[in-house]
């Protein structure tokens, strides 16, 4: 397997109001393969939205190295080839839309890459039915519901053919079934468009699907595996704040309590198949 | 304060090409002291229906009781009104504007012309019922909080206004669990230590289940449901059709039933979930 | 509800003249505002007027809406138009009534100016209700462009046309809500004298400010993770091309323009 980003022990600081310096990262590592979905969780101020600017080279860490696709995100040189490489999405459905009609802020990407217009219209076109919003391209982004803004959105990344997409808390400020939309979205490029996907949330449901979820806290990456490994450690997460899904947090209490369920409990379904053994 | 809607119809814009309706035909009681959970779409009416409560919106027909009177009366102060009913609009971080946080929440009480002395002392006293610390807080910049303090401010500064009827318009949205679990338990806290008349807007079944007393469904600008959690969640098949998702326990406890699973249909949380199990287990055991 | 009212006045549709190139439209109606001060004779008027009307019918834009948009300047035209009427000096009374007079010269005079805004305001509002803002800022780039020799900022100018024209609803739409939630607190916009109402914006206008600039922030991030660096290099996704019908519509504009000045040099 491709090893498609790669952090090393990357320290990013910032100024806070009272001018002391923050340590946001402090010292992570993580390698990403192609092709993988990974979500990364934690509370706000844990790190995690700074570690994904690093990736798209929107920040320059303060010590440590970036490596997406093999070039160093560091090098001024790299800096356009990685920001089409590793495409970003962010929180807020609004601010990222800039045309006034959909397939023109699709296009704007490619066209900032130069792209002939032939070609544009043909990226615009599929990356509008990858995410299921082709009757919407000529529609003007305010009408949109929250769902469908994310989802133009993530066409317009889609459209300058990235290999990585990275979420910044795509789903935040959505509702529940725009929150569906959006991951649905997400899901379906990664498996069939073959897009590796760092998804970045809060919402512990969206990380049942992940082929990995790394935990952070204060800067740092303090839990990483498959979703039934990290989940199993609903103490852990509890302590730092953060939930599990509430079947897997009842399986926990139950075996807490001597009865025999697996630990890694997901799903309702699961879990009326352990109860009902 | 009880609250009655009645055949309250919003029609939005009216005679022109836009003209929508965003609720239609609402009756709905509401008890003094009641915590009431408001579920539904992004769509569903349930904003519109919460700015008609303080009277930000005029309703295209039907009208509102509060405590008897009509709020819609061609007399009526709507200074009084908006003191006795508190609206907290969802992302309220945002309607911040003074240099302080003290100036802020100041700014409704400030309008409702009281003294400083009473001013402060309301200042104090709803900074505690968000859990802020008033000395350390209080001549802070509300810019450089968390969002998390931010939101607070926000809903102190309604606080002060000494409502009897509180709203809030998804007072979790984009929190992060802890954020959302501290504002949640603190407006229960509201609720139970002021017995103030609360009405939470939510999408989240599952946030609210444990809060209110009764939750009130809302779909296409009507009500669709509404009754305590327990009646609520048993109507799995209808929600499902409005598109809205029952919390995962009550899914859980449907799916014991179905497989012949002795188990009360009207358990919505993990510590009920656990002792009805736990039970359950033993009985097997012990037989 | 307030993000739903259309920013400008276009009014959609498929007609030669909404198809027409935004530039060639654009530059038309420059010619056109300059034909309207031109005109010194009724015939005049009456070519120009039969070539709106021509317009007007095949742009399939309901002649109500064109009417509509004089609307907001009715008062202006009617005062124009006494102003002229009364103080124009001249010799060839008509009638003569109190202290004021109204001559031949002084009514041909307030006729035209009259006609003249009508017809400025209805060949402006063509351009208007047959173009897309966004088509309108293409054009305006293309043909500033040519200025970018001088430093001239035309793509600039053009992108920030766009993003203003992106989130005029949006911000339209958080006005709303920043205003209801400060009624909400007791806050009164409507009553009051001047100062006290310009000091009850406070509450507004910070917030809104604040909200204004982080969404820029945000947005000016979006806009480099997504690879723009300045019109340079920058392509495009529809590319206007000059097609048959442009060409007749400049020809037509050219036989209009032609007839006016026969009328005004030859006779």
């Amino acid at each position: 397997m491709e090893t498609i980003v790669k952090i090393r022990d990357v320290h990013f600081e910032y100024m806070n109001f009272e001018e002391q310096e923050i340590a946001a990262l402090d010292g992570v590592d993580l390698d990403v393969q192609k092709g993988e979905f990974i979500v990364i969780i934690g509370h706000n101020g844990s790190g995690k939205s700074t570690l994904a600017k690093h990736i798209n080279a929107l920040l320059q860490p303060s010590r440590g190295t970036v490596w997406i696709k093999g070039m160093d995100a560091s090098d001024e040189e790299n800096l356009w080839n990685i920001r089409q490489t590793a495409g970003m999405v962010f929180q807020n459905p609004d601010n990222q839309l800039v045309a006034t009609i959909v397939e023109e802020d699709v296009a704007f990407g490619p066209e900032n890459l130069g792209i002939p217009s032939t070609e544009i219209r043909k990226r615009v076109d599929s990356a509008l039915a990858a995410v299921g919003m082709s009757e919407f391209s000529d529609a003007a982004p305010h009408f949109l519901s929250g769902g469908q803004k994310q989802r133009v959105a993530i066409a317009g990344v889609l459209a300058m053919k990235p290999d990585i997409i990275v979420l910044d808390e795509p789903t935040a400020m959505l509702d529940p079934s725009g929150r569906q939309e959006v991951l649905n979205t997400v899901k379906y490029l990664n498996k069939h468009e073959g897009i590796t996907v760092i998804h970045i949330t809060h919402f512990m449901e969206e990380a049942v699907d992940a082929d990995r979820v790394v935990v952070m806290e204060d800067g740092k990456v303090i839990l990483e595996g498959t979703p039934r490994e990290v989940f199993e450690q609903v103490d852990l997460l509890k302590e730092i704040g953060l939930d599990v899904p509430q079947v897997t947090e009842l399986a926990h209490e139950l075996r807490c309590e001597g009865l025999d369920i697996p630990p890694d409990v997901l799903t309702v379904e699961e879990m009326v198949d352990a109860l009902c053994q | 304060m009880s609250i009655s809607i009645q055949n309250l119809t919003h029609i939005y814009m009216e005679g022109t090409p836009f003209e929508s309706v965003a609720i239609k035909d609402v009756n709905l009681e509401i008890q003094d002291g009641e915590f009431i959970g408001l579920i539904g779409h992004t769509g569903s009416g349930k904003s519109t229906l919460i700015q008609h409560l303080n009277g930000l919106l005029r309703p295209t027909s039907g009208t509102i009781f509060i405590d008897g009177t009509d709020i819609f009366k061609k007399d009526m102060n709507m200074q009084t009104l908006r003191q006795q009913v508190g609206l907290v609009f969802q992302y309220p971080e945002y309607q911040l504007f003074e240099e302080t946080v003290y100036k802020d929440i100041a700014f409704g009480p400030k309008n409702l012309h009281l003294s400083e002395d009473e001013i402060d002392r309301r200042i104090r006293e709803s900074m505690e019922l968000v859990g802020l610390d008033f000395a350390e807080v209080k001549d802070r910049s509300p810019f450089e909080l968390s969002g998390g303090q931010r939101r607070r401010v926000a809903i102190a500064g309604v606080l002060a206004m000494k409502p009897k009827v509180l709203i809030l318009d998804e007072p979790a949205a984009g929190l992060d669990p802890r954020g959302k679990n501290e504002i949640l338990s603190q407006i229960k806290l509201l609720h139970e230590e002021y017995n103030l008349t609360i009405i939470l807007v939510s999408h989240s079944m599952e946030d609210i289940a444990k809060l209110v007393d009764r939750i009130v469904v809302m779909n296409k600008g009507s009500v669709a449901l509404t009754g305590k959690p327990s009646e609520v969640f048993a109507q799995s098949k209808l929600l499902e059709e409005i598109g809205l998702d029952i919390p995962h326990i009550a899914k859980l406890m449907h799916g014991l039933k179905e497989r012949g699973m002795d188990v009360p249909e009207d358990i919505y949380t993990i510590e009920e979930a656990k002792k009805v199990i736990l039970q359950l287990k033993k009985g097997e055991y012990n037989a | 509800m307030l993000k739903d009212i259309t920013i400008g006045q276009y009014y959609p549709g498929r007609s030669p003249v909404h198809l027409l190139d935004p530039r060639v439209k654009i530059a038309i109606t420059f010619l056109f505002i300059f034909i309207v001060f031109f005109i010194k004779s009724y015939i005049g008027y009456a070519i120009l007027f039969a070539y709106l009307l021509f317009t007007i019918i095949i742009s399939t834009i309901p002649p109500k809406l064109i009417l509509k948009s004089l609307r907001p300047l009715l008062f202006v035209i009617i005062l124009t138009f006494v102003i002229n009427m009364f103080f124009t000096v001249g010799e060839d009374v008509i009638v003569r009534f109190w202290k004021l007079t109204i001559t031949r010269e002084g009514l041909n005079q307030a006729i035209f100016m009259a006609l003249r805004l009508i017809f400025l305001v209805m060949g402006t509002s063509i351009l208007t209700l047959t173009t897309s803002p966004i088509e309108l800022t293409d054009g305006l780039e293309y043909i500033l462009s040519p200025l970018k020799v001088f430093n001239f900022p035309a793509h600039e100018l053009a992108m920030m046309m766009t993003i203003a024209l992106r989130f005029i609803p949006t911000l339209m739409e958080e006005t709303d809500k920043i205003m209801k939630a400060q009624m909400a607190r007791g806050a009164d916009f409507e009553t009051g004298n001047l100062i006290q109402r310009a000091k009850s914006l406070v509450p507004l206008l910070v917030p809104l400010f604040i909200s204004a600039f982080r969404r820029a922030d945000e947005l000016a991030m979006a806009m480099e993770a997504r690879c723009y660096r300045g019109g340079e290099n920058r392509t495009r996704l529809k590319v206007l091309k000059t097609e048959t019908r442009d060409y007749i519509a400049i020809a037509l504009t050219c036989v209009m323009i032609f007839f006016i000045m026969l009328d005004r040099y030859m006779f």
